[in-house]
């Protein structure tokens, strides 16, 4: 493979591989909520 | 894993509104629709054809302006106003049901015809074991169209049926309707938390078998090389946000569906990014995959990349099975490639079921099961009487070219006018997105959705009108085109206003006093601005 077509490579891996690794890590981040199905939960801290 | 000790609450009633049981599968659901057939056939051709390594800045632009933004439209509207895509526009609007209705029959014509390109890739898998392509000495191509499918010598429509194509049509459809049958949770999350991890080791295994083909660094090298003269030219800035946009299943219904299963307290942009990114990752390996063992075709034909780059039917069941019969351990290459297309089409296919299941139920007020069987069975009906034919190719070809133009692209822009310019509502839906989620939108994303998108969408449907009407499609007979492709997308708007038109019924979901709490409670979010921090 020549140097620009393995440069780019890298640079779509780590910018599309590298956004999915930083989106899971948000998410992980922010756990998940669980609402009440019936009533809403208004306790002010979740 | 699902966490159903953390489902708080009452019982599902009967009758109740089924919510995905965690996340986690909400979003392998998601990723499950969006992932299909385009991300391994078309991805890779369309970025080579358009820039290769270059491609990768429209590519982004476009995920990043468009595709993202539009994806949290669906999930907003959706979420918000929760039910399927008629009842939720609806309830947004009275006026904007029929749109819904629209995104059903556009779901109806893609259902007819993906069941078939399931149907034989699953068949393609049994003939991988076999190489059974080897025995027409004329190549792969022609045992694809003469001993395969049969094809007839003109495009029109007959009723010779191919047992070859029937029997596992039969197949995917029963499998489809047992899915949709069994519901939301127990249906479509638990196959897709099946199929999915399965279907990423199984595609993560060819594709590391494909890179140490001999050959596969050429294949690489071309699909990687970077054109930057590509970048001037507004087509190839057109081909990325096409390609983003059916890709990631916009505009489809399906998200806004999904989305109304999810629970109130979602973070829906932080999930909405994840199935962003790992249907742009997953087209990516698959990328290099399908580079990769191009590489090897062309280095074993003794030729160029350029000459065998292919996409769709013709990489899938022409270019993979000369690959698989000429590879050391070639058979397990075939297996993996087409059972992947079967299992990557057939997440989609439930989650493309899913809008019509889930627009007759609401409209209706039936149970699941009910509701499924009065909507699945007709839909497979139309399915096997059209497709597994002689004549089922041309159909196939015409009915998947007009409707992703004239019907997802076109109810795409009419969507984002209504709901931007029109109906003012993205500040609402802004703020409906942001409450509960963890990446927070602003005026960005407004202009993104109500200036950048439908700019965009608009300049690709003028683009493919006056394709369209410069040369009959694919050179098929002007009657041919004319009612399976312009009077078909046509029928599916004359339709959506006779289906808009029928009054809801009392036992219909219009007036669910579920849904009356919910939008209590959202209402009730949405008056105050977040004073601080948000809790």
């Amino acid at each position: 493979m020549s140097g620009i077509a393995i440069t780019f490579m890298i640079i779509a891996m780590l910018t599309i591989w590298g956004g999915l690794a930083i989106s899971l890590v948000n998410l992980s981040r922010n756990p998940e909520k669980h609402d009440d199905d019936v009533e809403p939960v208004t306790t002010g801290n979740e | 894993m699902s966490t159903p000790s953390l489902k708080k609450g009452a019982p599902l009633a009967e009758g109740k509104r089924e919510t995905f049981s965690s996340r986690k599968l909400f979003i392998l659901s998601a990723i499950g629709s969006a992932v299909g057939l385009g991300n391994i056939w078309r991805f890779p051709y369309v970025a080579y054809e358009n820039g290769g390594g270059a491609f990768l800045i429209p590519y982004l632009v476009a995920i990043l302006c468009a595709g993202i933004p539009l994806l949290f439209l669906d999930y907003s509207i959706g979420h918000r106003y929760r039910g399927s895509a008629p009842l939720a526009y609806r309830r947004a609007s009275r006026k904007a049901e029929v749109l819904g209705w629209w995104q059903v029959l556009i779901c109806f014509i893609i259902a007819i015809y993906y069941a078939a390109i399931i149907a034989w890739a699953a068949m393609y898998c049994w003939f991988s074991l076999t190489k059974a392509w080897d025995d027409n000495p004329d190549g792969a191509g022609a045992f694809f169209q003469s001993d395969f499918l049969q094809v007839a010598p003109e495009a029109g429509v007959s009723m010779d049926i191919v047992g070859g194509v029937f029997g596992p049509m039969l197949g995917v459809w029963l499998v489809a309707i047992i899915i949709m049958v069994a519901g939301v949770n127990k249906g479509i999350s638990r196959a897709n938390g099946f199929i999915m991890p399965l279907l990423i080791v199984m595609f993560l295994i060819l594709v590391v078998q494909s890179v140490f083909l001999p050959g596969a660094v050429d294949g690489l090298n071309a699909f990687f090389t970077p054109n930057f003269e590509a970048l001037s030219n507004p087509g190839v800035w057109a081909a990325a946000f096409g390609h983003i946009f059916f890709s990631l299943s916009i505009a489809f219904g399906i998200m806004v569906t999904y989305s109304s299963y999810m629970r109130r307290k979602s973070d829906l942009t932080g999930s909405g990014y994840v199935v962003a990114f790992a249907n742009s990752s997953f087209e990516l390996l698959a990328g290099i995959g399908v580079f990769a063992a191009l590489g090897f075709m062309a280095y074993n034909a003794n030729s160029a990349v350029s000459d065998v780059a292919a996409s769709g039917i013709g990489l899938a069941f022409i270019a993979f099975p000369t690959i698989v019969s000429a590879a050391p351990f070639g058979s397990v290459i075939g297996v993996l490639f087409f059972g992947s297309l079967v299992f990557a089409g057939i997440t989609s296919l439930i989650s493309i079921l899913e809008v019509i299941v889930a627009a007759f139920q609401d409209k209706l007020g039936w149970n699941r099961k009910a509701a499924t069987l009065v909507v699945t069975l007709p839909v497979a009906l139309v399915s096997m009487i059209l497709f597994p034919t002689t004549t089922g190719l041309y159909l196939l070809d015409t009915m998947d070219a007009f409707v992703n133009q004239f019907g997802i692209l076109a109810c795409a822009l009419v969507l984002v006018i209504v709901f931007g310019a029109g109906l003012g509502m993205l500040p609402r839906l802004a703020k409906h997105l942001n409450r509960h989620s963890s990446i927070k939108l602003g005026t960005a994303w407004m202009v993104l959705v109500g200036g950048v998108g439908p700019a965009a969408l608009g300049y690709m449907l003028i683009n493919e009108i006056q394709t369209k009407i410069a040369e009959p499609y694919s050179g098929y007979p002007v009657w041919f085109n004319g009612v399976f492709g312009w009077g078909m997308a046509g029928a599916l708007i004359v339709g959506a206003v006779l289906l808009a038109l029928v009054p809801w019924s009392k036992k219909s979901k219009l007036n669910d006093p579920e849904f009356a709490e919910h939008q209590k409670h959202v209402e009730a979010e949405e008056l105050p601005d977040p004073v601080g921090k948000e809790y």
